[in-house]
C-alpha cells in the first residue's frame, strides 16, 4: 500500500503535544449563565417588538377606498392573488428558468378563486337583503363575458372610485352589479363581518388564515405600513424588524439578490434567487470537499493568530 | 447462553461498537491538546447554551400557548427572552462559524462534524424563520405574505404554506427545535469522537 | 403594553427604525450594531489572552 500524499487542507498532522487541563462541563456551565444573564438583561432593557396585526374590519376602517378597490379587483379576478398561477389557481405563469419550473409542476394545491371566496360567497352567506340578493343573483346568472365587460367598465373607473354614506359610488353604469356588490362587501368589512367569514370557510376550528392574509395583501394599504417600517422586498426588508429592533440579519444574503438586476427585474425573480441561494448554501455546506475554496483559511493565516501559543512553543 | 452467543447479540455488539468509537474518557474529556487555547473555542459551547435557553424560553411560551404573550406583561416579557437568545444564538453560531472556518477545522476526518454544523444552521434558519410568521402580529403577517412568492416559485409552496399558522406553528415549536437538537447533538458528538482538530503543520525549521 | 409587572422596556425600541443607505445596500442600525458587534467579538476572541495557559512547554 502506498501511502497518500499529505494534502494540508483535508488531512490533519497528528499531534504529539501535550494535553492540559480542561473542564468542560464548567465551561457549559459558565456559557450557559451568561446566556441566561445577558437574555434576561437584553429583554428587560429592550422588550421586543409586537405590532398588532391588522384586519380587514381596521384595514376597511383605515382606508375604505383602497379595501374597496382590492375587494373590486379580486371580484372581478385582476388582483395579484387572481392572476398568481401555482399553488393557487391556474391563471398566471410559474416563475421558471429555462424548462425547470417547479411551481407549474407542482400545480394547484391551494385552490383559490378570488372572485367566489373573497366576494361572491361572503356576501351570499348574509342575511339576505332584498337588494344584495338581486345583485348577487344578477352576479352569477350572467354569462362569464358579461361578467367580463362589467369588470371591464370597472376597471376604467377603478381609480374614481368613492365611499360615501355606507355606499360604493362608481361613475358608470356599465359595471352591473359590482357597484352594489363592492358596497355590501365593504359594510361587512368595516363590521367585521368579513374577517369571520373568509375564516370560517374552514369550518368552526381554524389554524389556517391563508385567505384573509392573501386578501389583505393585495391591497395597497398593508404595504404602505410595511413599507413604513422598511420591510418591504426592494428595502432589504427580509433582514428589518418592526421598530428599532435587530431582525433576521443571517437573512442578508437572501435579501440582497432582491436589490440586484436580474433578480429584482425578473418576473421569475424569486425562483433565480432561490436557486442562486441553493448553490450558494450547498458550497458553504460542502465547503471541505471543494479544491480552492477549502484553501483560502489556510492562505487567510488567521490561524496563526488562534494557535500563536502553539507555534510559539514549536518555535 | 454461551458466551459467545452473548458476543454476538446484537445488544453486545452495538455496545461495543459505541465504547470502542466513544469510550466516556473520549465523551467527557478531562484534558484539551495544549493548543486548544482561545477564546474562539468557547463559541461552540455558547451556541449549545443558547439553544438551551431558547429551547427553555419557547417551552415556557408554550406552557400558556399563543395568546399569552400578546396579553400578559409576563407573556410578553418571556417573549422577549426568546427573542433575544435566538439574536444571542445567531449571533454565536456565525462567530462560531468564522472560527472553525479560519482553523479549516474539517480536517483530519473532521467534514461531516462541518456538514451537519452547516445543516443546523439552515435547520436553525429555518426555525428562526418560523418563528418569525407564528408571532401572530403584524409582522408575522407581513413576512409570511411576502415570504410566499419565494418559496412559491421553488413548487415548496404547496406543501409547507407559510399562510398556515397552524402548519407553521407546528413546525416552529415542535419539527424544527426537534432536527436542532439531533442535529446539533450529532454534530458535538462527531467532535468527541474525533478530538478537537489540530494546528496546520508550519513546515519551517523544525520537523519532527 | 408589557407594563404592570414592571417588566416593560427600560429603552422604547418602538419608533421607527433609523436606517443606513449607500448605494445598493441599506441597513437599520440595529442590525447593523449587532454585525458590528459580530465581527468585534471574532476580532476579540482571537487576540484576548487565553486564561491559564501561561508558560506551559508543549514538548512531554
Ligand atoms: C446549533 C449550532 C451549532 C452548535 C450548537 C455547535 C456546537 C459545537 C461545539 C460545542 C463544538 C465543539 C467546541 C468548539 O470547538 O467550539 C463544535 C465544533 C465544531 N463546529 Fe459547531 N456548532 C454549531 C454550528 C456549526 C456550524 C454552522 C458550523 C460550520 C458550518 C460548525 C462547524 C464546526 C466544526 C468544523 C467543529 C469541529 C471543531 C474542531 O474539531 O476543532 N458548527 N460545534
Amino acid at each position: 500500500m502506498t501511502k497518500k500524499a499529505f494534502r494540508p487542507d483535508v488531512d490533519a498532522p497528528e499531534y504529539k503535544g501535550a494535553y492540559v487541563p480542561y473542564d468542560i462541563i464548567k465551561e457549559g456551565a459558565i456559557a450557559v449563565l451568561v446566556v441566561l444573564i445577558l437574555t434576561a438583561a437584553l429583554a428587560l432593557v429592550f422588550s421586543s417588538p409586537d405590532e398588532k396585526a391588522i384586519t380587514i374590519k381596521t384595514w376597511s376602517n383605515a382606508d375604505t377606498v383602497d379595501f374597496a378597490q382590492t375587494a373590486g379587483d379580486e371580484l372581478t379576478g385582476t388582483s395579484a392573488v387572481a392572476g398568481y398561477g401555482a399553488p393557487y389557481n391556474n391563471n398566471g405563469t410559474a416563475q421558471h428558468w429555462g424548462f425547470l419550473a417547479p411551481e407549474h409542476w407542482v400545480g394547484v394545491h391551494i385552490p383559490i378563486n378570488t372572485t367566489n371566496d373573497f366576494v361572491i360567497n361572503p356576501l351570499s352567506d348574509q342575511p339576505a337583503q332584498p337588494r344584495l340578493t338581486a345583485a348577487l343573483n344578477e352576479w352569477k346568472s350572467a354569462s362569464s363575458a358579461t361578467q367580463s365587460a362589467w369588470g371591464a367598465a370597472y376597471a376604467k373607473v377603478e381609480a374614481k372610485l368613492t365611499y360615501s354614506n355606507g355606499q360604493v359610488h362608481l361613475p358608470t353604469t356599465a359595471a352591473g352589479p359590482i357597484p352594489v356588490l363592492l358596497s355590501y362587501e365593504t359594510q361587512m368589512a368595516r363590521s367585521g363581518a368579513l374577517d369571520q367569514a373568509l375564516i370560517a370557510q374552514n369550518g368552526f376550528y381554524t389554524t389556517n388564515y391563508t385567505k384573509p392574509l392573501l386578501f389583505i395583501s393585495d391591497g395597497t394599504y398593508f404595504a404602505g405600513l410595511a413599507s413604513k417600517q422598511h420591510l418591504a422586498g426592494d428595502q432589504w426588508g427580509m433582514m428589518n424588524e418592526t421598530g428599532q429592533y435587530p431582525g433576521q440579519a443571517w437573512l442578508w444574503l437572501y435579501t440582497f439578490w432582491y436589490q440586484i438586476s436580474p433578480y429584482n427585474t425578473s418576473a421569475s425573480g424569486d425562483f433565480l434567487v432561490w436557486g442562486t441561494m441553493m448553490i450558494l448554501t450547498a458550497l458553504l455546506v460542502l465547503l471541505p470537499f471543494i479544491p480552492g475554496l477549502r484553501s483560502v483559511p489556510r492562505r487567510l493565516k488567521i490561524y496563526r493568530i488562534i494557535w500563536r501559543e502553539h507555534y510559539a512553543r514549536q518555535a | 447462553m454461551s458466551n459467545a452467543q452473548i458476543e454476538r447479540q446484537w445488544t453486545s455488539r452495538l455496545r461495543h461498537r459505541v465504547v470502542e468509537k466513544l469510550p466516556p474518557e473520549k465523551l467527557l474529556p478531562d484534558t484539551q491538546p495544549a493548543y486548544v487555547a482561545s477564546w474562539i473555542y468557547v463559541f461552540g459551547v455558547t451556541t449549545m447554551a443558547a439553544l438551551g435557553i431558547v429551547i427553555l424560553t419557547g417551552t415556557i411560551l408554550a406552557l400558556d400557548g399563543p395568546q399569552w404573550w400578546h396579553s400578559s406583561s409576563l407573556g410578553h416579557f418571556i417573549n422577549s427572552m426568546h427573542l433575544w437568545s435566538v439574536e444571542i444564538f445567531f449571533f454565536a453560531m456565525v462567530v462560531h462559524l468564522w472560527g472553525k472556518f479560519s482553523m479549516a477545522a474539517w480536517r483530519g476526518g473532521r467534514s461531516m462534524t462541518w456538514v451537519t454544523g452547516g445543516v443546523t444552521f439552515l435547520a436553525s434558519i429555518l426555525a428562526g424563520f418560523t418563528g418569525y410568521v407564528s408571532q401572530t402580529n403584524f409582522d408575522s403577517q407581513w413576512i409570511s405574505t411576502q415570504a410566499k412568492d419565494g418559496i412559491n416559485a421553488t413548487g415548496g409552496g404547496a406543501f409547507f404554506n407559510v399562510l398556515n399558522l397552524g402548519q407553521m406553528l407546528m413546525w416552529h415549536i415542535v419539527l424544527l427545535p426537534l432536527a436542532a437538537v439531533v442535529l446539533t447533538g450529532l454534530h458535538v458528538i462527531m467532535v468527541r469522537v474525533k478530538g478537537v482538530v489540530p494546528p496546520f503543520e508550519e513546515t519551517t525549521e523544525v520537523s519532527a | 403594553m408589557a407594563q404592570g409587572w414592571g417588566l416593560g422596556a427600560l429603552f422604547n425600541l418602538d419608533h421607527y427604525g433609523h436606517y443606513i443607505q449607500w448605494h445598493v445596500i441599506q441597513i437599520s442600525v440595529a442590525n447593523l450594531v449587532v454585525i458590528i458587534l459580530m465581527v468585534a467579538t471574532f476580532i476579540a476572541a482571537l487576540f484576548a489572552p487565553f486564561p491559564g495557559r501561561r508558560n506551559r512547554k508543549g514538548s512531554k
